[in-house]
């Protein structure tokens, strides 16, 4: 690719100033939006096709169409919640490019028509929002934040509001009630955020990386950029690759490109003389894809047909070293202890989800558990107010379908030293 | 298979029955009259609650504030928070038991977050965390806990000493780790998150020098 997007340049001295980022051209992106009347802003969005880069891939332009019109308080809020294991991009962005933000908050929030609007960061980030809070003032004083931005009547007030450690946080809803003060509970949808969010009002959540594109888009307008990437995921993507790689960090890639070529052509894949097991193309949250699955386009549309998810642009990579129950029980026991605790399918399935994987490694399982662990994971998906047990479900699921052979020798082997034969 | 047992009050969870003292009224919202509260910690309260259009959002940076102030969000740091935003106690300890940051028991001023999830552990953090938890032993300073990702996989494994990101480590930076903590310097500078540049070799267009190091904090 020969141009970066939102990686250009980002380990720049300063960056993280109002100085070196005007310097770059920061903020004129938000002087060409408010400068056209919102409903243009708006169809850059739409025209652009950019999907939301949080986890569920939903088109923002659209998103942000849904909100009603009218002069009631909107509220647009940043989801910085980033917790979704091995995901770390809206880290990097944060913390070198703050302003690249904030500019792609106040864009977006002229296009909703919103007045208020906040950061939910996750506490564990206390660089990144201290970060986010310089940059914030500087942003304040120069006019770009507050009343009648760049004198086109546009107002906004912007809080970086830290949370407090917790994964279901970063589900849009119970980030709400979060940042409303409560236990982060997720509510039940519809209504949706769009029509009865923060306070009950209107409100607009987009993910980090998602906000952070805006400024782009108006820069190049939005036809312009949907010819990057393929026609159902345009644009760049920021890719968080961990696990078994050479090289592990954060990529900036053009939507489509084979999986293979991020793993091993970027990452450089697992160490020598190791292949790679199983990988997760989205988090922690998405179904397992295997080492013979590596040609797998990295887009939206092709990932969803094999099976899986693009998720948050996160990659795991599992090699041939790591027997897959420890990956499973590890997957397991993170969602237990996320579990808010309000939907009983996902309470109990991922506690009795780690009780049988625990069985099946002291030796204690039969053969049968597997399809009973297959039909709980059944059981949690779909019935639940938000998505973080089908977000165990699906990797759990996937994995005893995958790897069903090595689990039973795995059962059998351990049962046989259970017994001292 | 082994049973469950039962507690003495029927339930089999322990301790239950503690949590509540069933004989009592539930604790009003604190009189300011008899609940003094420290002036710089009302004031950080009140600029939180005039950020947002309901006071009730300034919850989650009141319990964080006090628990700096208090070192854990103990009853009296509860009553505190209580009295300035009007809420009632039980309010906020429903919410501060719900987030792993605030903690609801005595705590070493030290914390140490050892990252065990999956990315982390497939690189040694399970081998890491044990070893973090014998360094620092019954040393009362130190709250080291195995934490759930935290969203820094490029430098598995990792910890977070009192809020500063430092990886990938070895078992061999465990002592200087500790001590780093322990003499109020800067942890394993050279290992600091902050100073880290990006994986992706197209990103930068020429060579920058690294970022300083993280001063330390609190």
């Amino acid at each position: 690719m020969s141009e970066l997007l939102l990686f250009a340049d980002i380990d720049e001295p300063g960056l993280n100033t109002l100085e070196v980022y005007s310097r770059r051209g920061g903020y004129d992106s938000l002087r060409k939006a408010l400068a056209m009347p919102p409903e243009a802003v708006l169809h850059e969005l739409e025209a652009s096709g950019l999907r939301g880069r949080g986890g569920a891939g939903f088109a923002m332009g659209k998103k942000v169409s849904f909100l009603p019109k009218g002069g009631m308080d909107k509220y647009l809020v940043c989801n910085a919640d980033e917790s979704e294991p091995g995901t770390f991009k809206d880290r990097e962005l944060m913390q070198k490019s703050p302003h690249m933000l904030i500019e792609g908050i106040v864009i977006a929030s002229y296009a909703a028509g919103a007045s208020r609007s906040f950061i939910y960061i996750r506490g564990e980030y206390q660089l990144q929002a201290d970060v986010l809070d310089a940059a914030l003032s500087e942003a304040r004083d120069a006019g770009y934040v507050g009343e009648n931005i760049l004198g086109s009547g546009h107002s906004l007030s912007l809080v970086v509001h830290r949370g407090a450690g917790a994964y279901i946080c970063g589900e849009e809803t119970g980030l709400l009630d979060s940042l409303e003060g409560k236990r982060g509970n997720p509510r039940l949808k519809p209504p949706f955020p769009a029509n009865q969010g923060l306070y009950q009002g209107p409100t607009l959540i987009n993910n980090v990386e998602t906000l952070s594109t805006v400024p782009t888009i108006i820069r190049m307008g939005g036809e312009q950029y949907a010819k990057l990437g393929v026609e159902t995921s345009t644009g760049t993507k920021l890719v968080s690759i961990s696990g078994h790689v050479q090289r592990p960090g954060n990529y900036e890639i053009e939507l489509g490109i084979p999986s293979r070529e991020i793993i091993y052509g970027l990452a450089g894949g697992p160490p020598q003389g190791r292949a790679v097991k199983c990988w997760f193309p989205g988090g922690s949250s998405s179904p397992v894809l295997t080492g013979d699955e590596l040609d797998v386009p990295y887009d939206f549309n092709s990932l969803a047909q094999a099976g899986t998810m693009l998720g948050s642009g996160a990659i795991i990579v599992v090699d041939d070293s790591t027997p897959i129950i420890d990956v499973a029980l590890k997957v397991a026991k993170f969602y237990r202890h996320e579990s808010c605790g309000k939907c009983t399918p996902c309470r109990e399935g991922t506690n009795w989800t780690v009780k049988m994987l625990e069985r099946i490694d002291a030796g204690e399982a039969t053969p049968m558990d597997l399809d009973i662990m297959g039909s709980v994971q059944e059981h949690i998906m779909g019935n639940c107010l938000c998505v973080l047990g089908d977000a165990m479900a699906m990797p759990i699921a996937s994995m005893i379908t995958k790897f069903r052979a090595e689990l039973e020798a795995h059962m059998d082997s351990r049962r046989l030293e259970a017994v001292g034969a | 298979m082994t049973a469950v047992k039962r507690y003495e009050h029927g339930s089999r969870v322990p301790g239950w029955d503690e949590a509540a003292d069933l004989t009592k009224d539930p604790a009003e919202i604190p009189d300011p009259a008899t609940t003094p509260v420290p002036e710089d910690l009302r004031a950080e309260i009140e600029a939180h609650m005039a950020n947002y259009p309901d006071r009730r959002s300034a919850t989650l940076p009141a319990l964080a504030a006090a628990q700096r102030v208090h070192g854990w969000c103990s009853p009296q740091a509860i009553d505190e928070v209580a009295c300035v935003m009007r809420l009632t106690p039980a309010y906020l300890a429903s919410v501060a038991t719900f987030y792993d940051m605030l903690e609801t028991t005595p705590v070493g001023r030290h914390s140490v977050y050892v990252c065990t999830n999956i990315s982390c552990s497939l690189c040694g953090a399970d081998e890491l965390y044990a070893a973090v938890r014998d360094a620092a032993g019954d040393d009362a300073d130190f709250n080291v806990r195995a934490f759930e990702c935290l969203g820094a996989c490029d430098i598995a494994p990792m910890a977070s000493v009192d809020g500063v990101y430092v990886g990938p480590l070895t078992l061999e930076d465990v002592p200087r780790l500790l001590d780093d903590a322990r003499a109020g310097r800067p942890v394993l500078p050279e290992k600091q998150l902050a100073r880290r540049r990006v994986a992706d070799p197209h990103a930068n267009s020429q060579e920058f020098p690294e970022h300083p190091a993280q001063e330390p904090q609190g």
